[in-house]
């Protein structure tokens, strides 16, 4: 028989109701993998005994009616997990407990699964290589000295190597799709609002959102069900009807119009990412598909944009860690100086790069020049994609503008790190569903991912198209295991 | 523009965050490429535009007048670093 | 009453100054929970009992809107006669303090949910009108307590996420009387409206004071220096006192005033310089983006309005108009809701004007000397108005009331019953009366003569022993219509 491991998410769910499997073998299973992969450093807190335990539990009386009945999981260590160590990749709150479960993993375990632990990603969700995490960096399982993309670098690296049958991660400026096209996964940030933000440790509010990382587009839609849904403790999550992803997938697409936007096509892009974008084009046709080019004309500002608005966010959203309630504290003479000493220790260099610009972007007498200049040029972004969405049902770019680099390459240089957000980021800003679907390989057997992009609450034509573009791109994973 | 020492002091002392003279300097680098980065913006002009005000085409949502919450001390108090069995225990703040 | 001039001017060693006020007061919302979270406001609670996890910063927690805290701000809006904005915007003002647990407050900066207004003071040289600037809303913090350890500060959330009106005034106040009936009508207010209850002593209601000074005749306002949280009247009128002489001192030895934030000092009751306001608040300002904009109905502006109580001015003009008091007494009886509406309940079945009278009089010398608010009283209206009653349909005398009106005092007794119990209808009968007097000036014949010879103070003499003969009980209006007839 096949490693359980190996298996895809639906397969495992269909396996566990057939009775073919006991939720114990398939726990097993991961945690076997889990344990043997410390190398790939994708584990913050292992929760291995508490998921055999639950999973014993669920064979003996669990119920088979979930999405995800008897199903075990890792997620990300952003989301608030009760009883659970939460600590956001981050020393100021390495031994944070929280005592509530985030809505979206409430949402899983109501839907029959089970936590396996949490996974490593950057600090506060800061960063495109898990390189700034205070628990060390993940490393891809492409290559030893290869970083799996961030910030949810853990999710992604555990997911590619069989560590947990699928997961959740969090994607600000593309820190899902960024990692899905680095590792050969499927990742989806769904529409702004589409999942609860409430208990998922906040980094930029008007640009987080949770969304499905798993193996395959099928896996995708199942998980995008179960998590999504109106949350009234959130005030901007929004009321609409949660779909029935999974049942209505489908790769007939045929006569969906699809953009292909020029201004994506940036200067010294490599070669394989355009030869790789053109073979997108060209499944799509094949599937019915209409191509059309269209123009997103302020694409080239969406990362300066970003860089604004996110880091502003940010700024504030980091004030409540003072150490005063929960987390690090660090020792002062007074009230200011434990203050000044427990950000000081207890934030990582990219945190404390993006909580100075934040708080300088909207410091007295900057704040038109800045934020409200980027708040302007975001209505202008999401004009563009409301115009082009007049003509098309869906736009498709590159995930990334390169594959997964070598760990400590973009360390020293900031801006070069924030250049792996240029396809990604523009989604984001606008509030719409994004999803990266792997496509190819470049010369080093790197995978790359194409990205969708769609209308507000499109999650199905996207999901739809990236099945499309799977069944034909026949991506396999091509690396050994090397690690354990 | 770049962002020089003292600026960088004075956004730290905002933020609270204490910096040694090296990390001062650091910053002060970093800060400055990427104000630089973003001060792409500037080519745009955007006196036209109005800002973006929400993502979301919505109402806020309101809830009602009711109590539901609260009377949970021990978990409020629970994480934090310094506490007795009422109140949160911080240093003096000097008035 | 002959109107007096306004006179409240600082006589410095050069010039004559008057002292420019603003105001920005900050009253807290009444209702069952809190603002942006659905922990209970209620006041003297155990600490960190009323605090939730959105109240306490937690990560991953977000803030949801208390409708009625929306309709509330609206309400007080409207009794300000100000502007309701049908668009507002809730931002961040970011600083750090231990009793601030995101880091952030939740306020309201470009776009507050009501616009200018007005309140209108009844001052001794005329009505004067204090224009309102704004009104927003926003969290309240939370409290430390620096003396119960040596070297450190307790934090107690409770408060907290408390919905608080600001209530910002232009800078019309002209001096420590026009601030203190300014801070009462503003309280009176929002008391008849139920959005506040105005309770200083336990904080509902607080200020910061702003105060500048220029010589009589200055057009340009001076520099002006904010004195925060000042929680009683008495504490702000001291306030601006000795502000406004520091700055006339300062000013007039030819130095500058710097724009600063100070404290009220109240063992020393001077004002001082805050210290740890070394750099100036940069409150950085930004929409919250945990909330959408907020977008008010006019359906709904108008149904407030609508059931708006009737407000105090209103209700003084009504009082004047058609139950014929004068403004003097129209004033008294509007100054708390409780007091009209103790009134308005004694009215229901009896005279006006004694009603007036025996509230303002006898009423309130008993509250005062015990110490009660009306709320309190001892005697209930219901039964103030039967007593009254009484006396208009001659039941018993004015005199004899008021020794009802003290046993009434013990327990809220019914009148009727006290003088059932003890007998004290009054005696009106014009026969049994005239029995009376004749046999009162029987007796006292020598003093009949006198009377009828000239000297009139005695008739005082006769009503007196008919007044003890009957014990008090005779009806004095017949008294003396039947003595007058006699002694003719």
């Amino acid at each position: 028989m096949s490693n359980i491991s190996e298996f895809t998410l639906s397969q495992i769910v269909s396996g566990i109701k057939k009775k073919e499997f006991k939720s114990e073998e398939v726990t097993e299973s991961f945690v076997t993998n889990s344990k043997k992969s410390k190398k790939l450093n994708t584990y913050i807190t292992e929760c291995f005994d508490q998921a055999i335990s639950s999973a014993k539990k669920f064979d003996q009386k669990g119920d088979y009616k979930g999405l995800l009945s008897g199903v075990p999981m890792a997620v990300k260590d952003l989301f608030c997990t009760k009883n659970v160590k939460t600590t956001a990749g981050s020393k100021i709150l390495n031994n944070f407990i929280p005592t509530y479960e985030s809505t979206v993993t409430n949402n899983l375990w109501s839907q029959g699964a089970f936590l396996l632990g949490k996974l490593n990603c950057d600090e506060f969700a800061m960063g495109s290589s898990n390189e700034t995490s205070f628990f060390g960096s993940v490393i891809n399982p492409y290559g030893e000295k290869l970083v799996p993309g961030g910030s949810s670098g853990g999710s992604a690296s555990a997911l590619a190597a069989n560590l947990t049958p699928a997961t959740i991660g969090t994607d600000t400026g593309g820190s899902i799709r960024q990692p899905a096209s680095f590792t050969g996964t499927v990742g989806l940030k769904p529409t702004y609002g589409r999942c609860s933000r409430w208990g998922i440790v906040a980094f930029a509010s008007s640009l987080d959102q949770a969304g499905p990382m798993t193996k395959n587009v099928e896996d995708c839609a199942l998980l995008l069900e179960a998590i999504s849904g109106y949350d009234p403790k959130d005030s901007t999550s929004i009321d609409a009807k949660v779909e029935n992803y999974s049942s209505h997938l489908t790769e007939k697409i045929k006569g969906l119009k699809i953009g292909i936007p020029k201004e994506y096509r940036v200067d010294n892009m490599p070669s394989e990412i355009d030869n790789l974008w053109k073979k997108g084009i060209e499944y799509l046709k094949d599937a019915g598909a209409i191509i059309k080019n269209i123009s997103l004309p302020h694409t080239t500002y969406a990362l300066p944009a970003y860089y604004i608005v996110a880091p502003a966010e940010a700024s504030s959203n980091l004030a409540r860690y003072d150490g005063v309630k929960y987390g690090h504290r660090a020792k002062g003479n007074n009230l200011i100086e434990m203050y000044e000493n427990t950000r000081s220790e207890g934030f990582g260099d990219e945190v404390k790069r993006r909580i100075l610009i934040g708080t300088y972007v909207l410091s007295s007498g900057y704040y038109d020049a800045y934020y409200l200049k980027a708040q302007k040029v975001r209505q202008l972004i999401k004009s563009d994609f409301d115009k082009a969405f007049k003509n098309v049902d869906a736009i498709l770019t590159p995930s990334t503008p390169n594959s997964a680099f070598k760990i400590g390459d973009k360390k020293d240089d900031p801006i070069s790190m924030y250049l792996n957000d240029i396809f990604t980021v523009p989604a984001n800003l606008s509030g719409l569903p994004a999803i990266s679907v792997p496509a190819g390989h470049d010369k080093n057997n790197l995978p790359l991912g194409l990205q969708f992009i769609g209308k507000a609450f499109g999650e199905q034509t996207i999901l739809n198209l990236s099945l499309a573009i799977e069944k034909r791109a026949n991506f396999n994973k091509n690396f050994k295991v090397w690690w354990n | 523009m770049s962002i020089d020492k003292k600026t960088v002091k004075h956004i730290s002392k905002l933020a609270r965050i204490s910096l040694d003279e090296n990390k001062t300097s650091s910053l002060s680098k970093d800060l400055s490429s990427i104000l630089k980065f973003i001060e792409q913006l500037n080519k745009l002009n955007t006196d036209q535009t109005k800002p973006l005000t929400s993502i979301i085409h919505a109402s806020l949502k309101s809830r009602k007048d009711e109590i539901n919450d609260g009377k949970i001390r021990d978990q409020i108090l629970k994480n934090s670093p310094e506490k007795n069995e009422e109140f949160f225990v911080v240093p003096k703040v000097i008035e | 009453m002959k109107k007096k001039e306004f006179n409240y001017f600082i006589n410095g060693e050069k010039s004559k100054w008057e002292v420019i006020i603003g105001l920005e007061v900050h009253a807290q919302v009444l209702s069952k929970s809190k603002l942006f979270s659905s922990s209970s406001t209620k006041f003297g609670a155990d600490p960190n009992t009323q605090v939730s996890l959105v109240d306490s910063g937690f990560p991953g927690m977000l803030p949801v809107i208390n409708q009625f805290c929306v309709e509330q701000s609206v309400k007080t809006g409207l009794g300000l006669k100000a502007k309701i904005n049908l668009n507002s915007v809730f931002d961040r003002k970011n600083y750090f303090y231990a009793d601030l647990p995101q880091g952030y407050q939740i306020s309201q900066y470009k776009n507050p949910i009501v616009g200018e207004g007005e309140v209108v003071l009844d001052m001794p040289y005329g009505s004067k009108k204090i224009r309102i600037e704004r009104l927003h809303l926003e969290q309240d913090a939370g409290k430390s307590i620096h003396d119960m350890d040596p070297n450190n500060s307790y934090v107690d959330l409770n408060r907290s996420g408390v919905a608080l009106m600001e209530i910002v005034s232009k800078p019309d106040l002209r001096s420590p009387e026009e601030v203190n009936i300014y801070i009462k009508k503003l309280r009176s207010i929002m008391r008849y409206l139920g959005t506040c209850d105005g309770n200083m002593q336990e904080g509902s209601l607080r200020a910061d004071v702003n105060v500048s000074v220029r010589t009589v005749g200055e057009k340009e306002f001076g520099t002006r220096c904010e004195i925060k949280n000042v929680n009683s009247i008495k504490f702000m009128q001291m306030a601006i006192e000795y502000e406004s002489k520091r700055q006339v001192e300062l000013l007039e030895s030819g130095k500058k005033i710097n724009q600063e934030t100070r404290l009220f000092d109240t063992k020393k009751n001077i004002t001082r310089s805050m210290r740890s306001k070394e750099d100036a608040h940069d409150y950085r300002y930004f929409p919250d983006p945990d909330l959408l904009p907020l977008s008010l109905e006019q359906t709904l502006i108008d149904r407030l309005k609508k059931d708006l109580p009737e407000l105090p001015d209103q209700k003084k003009e009504r009082f004047i108009k058609e139950h014929n008091l004068s403004a003097y007494e129209a004033n008294i009886l509007v100054s708390e809701k409780e007091i009209s509406d103790y009134y308005e309940e004694v009215v229901k079945e009896c005279d006006k004007k004694l009603a007036t009278n025996w509230i303002t009089v006898e009423l309130f010398a008993v509250l005062n000397k015990k110490n009660l608010s009306i709320s309190k009283s001892p005697v209930s209206a219901k039964n103030l108005s039967k007593l009254i009653k009484m006396i208009t349909l001659g039941k018993i005398s004015g005199k004899i009331a008021k020794d009802v009106f003290e046993k009434m005092q013990i327990g809220n007794k019914d009148p009727e019953q006290i003088v059932q119990k003890e007998g004290l209808i009054q005696q009106s009968d014009p026969k049994k009366l005239e029995k009376m007097i004749s046999e009162v000036l029987l007796k006292n014949q020598d003093k009949v003569t006198q009377y009828k010879s000239g000297k009139v103070k005695l008739f005082g003499f006769f009503v007196g022993e008919v007044m003890k003969v009957s014990e008090g009980k005779a009806n004095p209006q017949l008294v003396n219509e039947i003595l007058k007839k006699k002694l003719k």
